[in-house]
């Protein structure tokens, strides 16, 4: 199995080795006389200002953070759904759809809470 | 080559212990927090390669488990993160000790 | 199993765990009522009745025979009962104490409840577990309810700071706990703690179910506040809330030593754990005992003291035997009473305006002549700390040090007695400030009268403190969950 694998592995060397010699090459036999225009991120555009980190608005972590939790929540619908026929088949299918609603009701009374709270007011 | 179950415990193992060091040597609150999050999926690997291995599907529930509690651990978290970083400007744990007797 | 009968099964089963689905509903009901009206006035009182409710079905059914429900997943009646009824009878206390608490700080947020209800809920999972999932849902439910509570008054810097500390090492601990689940499971091909012992006696990974078990027994140690994995406890008890403290203290440590028996019991083959559970509880007694000397905070001092009694209920546990385990359980009750009691008294003396994270001992000098009634109680709370007779705390030492010694482990009682002669001096030291020693200062003294429901609360712990001592009988109680055989307690309830 692995031999088979092996042309990829010759390719993939030459590909990283050839573009690593031609960056490295450059740089070290091309001419270097910085100066502080030269260096500039825009050479001939406007003077950068300030820095590049800025901070974002808080609200992007509390809309994120509430879409992780109820997406991950989701992961507990997956077996129910998959056997979900198995027990349409035993005769329960509603009685244990019903037991699926109070599962998503719960949640559901989570997302209220949320809404009301304010969670998702993005302003 | 055959990928044996000893394969997936080793390679879980060392995420673990890379979670592990993370924790312990890291002073950032968010790199720690990101190799608690390493930590509970090495855990995730051990859980589904061993219950694949037995045949038994009790380990892939835990799994769930795992990825929901590692959620809401998450977000608590994070939530702790911003109001330490709201009363203190820094989220460097080695600078947070009010507690001094 | 057949899947037409999972649906009736589980409708049978929920008739056995009434008290939990009372509880989360309620929790789920509060949620609600907050968000459409925060901080209605009911939501103090819905939780303390619910609790109430909770706890009067569970005294009823202690005396039943143990039985396991939702397919063997957790357990119900028996020990499970006694558990959830120590764990009720800390929620319900709290609440008490809470409200005024809250109010005056002016923190009566709807959560707070709510988030006691959840992590209640947790907490009963956890203590009757019957299967590693069980152990775990219970314990993150509990742990990160927990860690929302620390960090409840949310303006003090303090209180950040110790939820940011549980929270780091909880998460961190919990890695471990997982992975220790993960190797025992790998070990043994189960989950379910009874048939895991059968199992590891016929596999033959057994550094795999070694390993396991250490790594589980690190999260545990953590959980419940012992050495050497201590380091959070006094941070987290100085900075949350006072009447949160006394609940953190009392109601997580006997769900987490609830569960540890039943792995320690059940999983577990007898008599391999006993040594390193008695080294564990050496250190522990030895470093929470030693540090509380040196103490100026009096939260802060009981954080200690806290950790010195776990080291108390571990030198139970080390007897591996159903006297250690049932002495174990009696000392938690009396422990509840004795904690939340103290944690009480001083919730209602503190003035600091930092929930008393930074208040000294001395700054509570004379106070015992202000408000008398505390005071008087806070006697009683200290002496049964230090184990004297004729308080609960004197016979909890007993049933705990007691098995230990028929178990071989004499060095292990001598340095407990040895250490709790030692714990004598900074809790009467408590009581030398309270009445024998004038202020040193001026203190901007809170001279509010305390309300009447906690001034109850307090004097109803002092008063239960002094019945356990003088009437030690429900000892008997708790032995009885470990003189059946193991085999019988695995059945299924009718």
């Amino acid at each position: 199995m692995f031999e088979d694998y092996i042309p990829f592995f010759i390719q993939l060397a030459i590909a990283s080795g050839l573009s690593l010699t031609l960056l490295k090459g450059g740089e070290l036999l091309g001419p270097s006389r910085p100066n502080r225009i030269k260096i500039m991120p825009y050479e001939s555009g406007m003077d950068p200002v300030g820095s590049a980190r800025q901070r974002y608005s808080i609200k992007f972590y509390l809309v994120a953070m509430i879409f992780i939790v109820f997406d991950v929540e989701i992961v507990f619908l997956y077996p129910w759904a998959i056997s979900f026929q198995d027990f349409l088949a035993a005769g329960v299918g509603l009685e244990v759809l019903g037991i699926v609603i109070v599962f998503i009701v719960i949640l559901a009374i989570g997302l209220i809470y949320d809404i009301k709270k304010g969670g998702l007011e993005f302003d | 080559m055959e990928m044996t179950l000893n394969w997936y415990l080793t390679l879980s193992s060392v995420l673990f212990i890379t979670g592990t060091l993370g924790f312990l040597f890291r002073r950032n609150i968010i790199v720690m927090l990101m190799s608690i999050e390493l930590m509970l999926n090495a855990v995730n690997l051990t859980l589904v390669a061993l219950s694949q291995a037995a045949a038994d599907t009790a380990g892939q529930i835990l799994v769930f488990f795992v990825i929901a509690v590692a959620a809401a651990e998450a977000a608590v978290g994070l939530a702790i993160v911003i109001a330490v970083f709201r009363g203190r400007q820094t989220i460097d744990i080695s600078k947070i000790k009010s507690f001094r007797y | 199993m057949e899947l037409s009968q999972a649906y009736t099964s589980l409708l049978s089963d929920m008739g056995h765990t009434i008290p939990l689905i009372l509880i989360v509903l309620t929790g789920l009901v509060i949620v609600l009522l907050d968000a459409f009206k925060p901080r209605h006035v009911s939501i103090p009182y819905l939780t303390a009745l619910v609790l109430a409710v909770a706890l009067g079905l569970e005294i009823q059914t202690i005396g039943s025979q143990g039985g396991t429900a939702y397919y063997e997943l957790i357990r119900v009646g028996g020990m499970a009962a006694y558990v959830n009824a120590v764990i009720l009878t800390s929620g319900l206390l709290s609440v008490i104490l809470m409200k005024p608490y809250l109010e005056r700080i002016d923190h009566n947020i709807g959560e707070a409840y709510a988030l006691l209800l959840f992590s209640i809920t947790g907490m009963m999972v956890l203590g009757s577990a019957n299967s590693l999932v069980t152990i775990f849902v219970g314990l993150e439910t509990m742990s990160i309810c927990l860690y929302i509570m620390t960090a409840l008054i949310r303006s003090h810097k303090g209180a950040i700071e110790s939820a940011l500390k549980y929270f780091l090492l909880g998460a961190f601990s919990t890695g471990f706990f997982l992975y220790g689940i993960a190797l025992l499971y790998g070990a043994t091909g189960t989950m379910m703690l009874p048939e895991m012992r059968g199992a590891v006696a016929v596999s033959d990974s057994d550094t795999m179910f070694w390993a396991g078990l250490a790594l589980l027994l690190v999260g545990f140690m953590f959980k419940v506040g012992a050495a050497p994995f201590h380091m959070w406890t006094p941070d987290v008890y100085q900075g949350a809330a006072t009447p949160i403290t006394g609940f953190m203290s009392t109601a997580s440590k006997t769900a987490a030593f609830a569960s540890l028996i039943l792995v320690l019991y059940y999983a577990v083959p007898a008599e391999t754990w006993n040594g390193v559970i008695a080294i564990l509880a050496l250190i522990t007694m030895i470093v929470g005992n030693v540090i509380a000397i040196s103490q100026t905070n009096l939260k802060r001092m009981l954080a200690y003291s806290s950790i010195a009694h776990a080291g108390y209920v571990l030198v139970g546990l080390s007897a591996g035997t159903g006297a250690g385990y049932s002495g174990a359980l009696y000392y938690m009750l009396v422990y509840t009473f004795m904690n939340i009691g103290a944690f009480g008294v001083i919730a209602f003396m503190e003035f600091d305006g930092k929930e008393g994270s930074e208040q000294r001992l001395d700054s509570l000098a004379g106070i015992g002549y202000k408000k008398p009634v505390l005071s008087v109680c806070m006697i009683f709370f200290m002496f049964s700390l230090a184990g004297f007779p004729p308080f609960g705390g004197f016979f909890g030492k007993i049933a705990v040090f007691a098995p230990a010694i028929d178990a071989g482990f004499i060095w292990l009682a001598i340095v407990g007695v040895l250490t709790s002669a030692v714990s004598a001096y900074y809790y009467l030291r408590v009581l030398v400030v309270f009445f024998m020693k004038q202020p040193d200062g001026v203190y901007d003294f809170d001279a509010s009268p305390v309300p009447f429901s906690a001034t109850a609360v307090i004097v109803l712990c002092a008063g239960v403190i002094l019945v356990l001592g003088v009437a030690p009988s429900i000892m008997e109680v708790t032995m009885s969950f470990f003189s059946s055989s193991i085999t019988t307690t695995a059945a299924v309830l009718p």
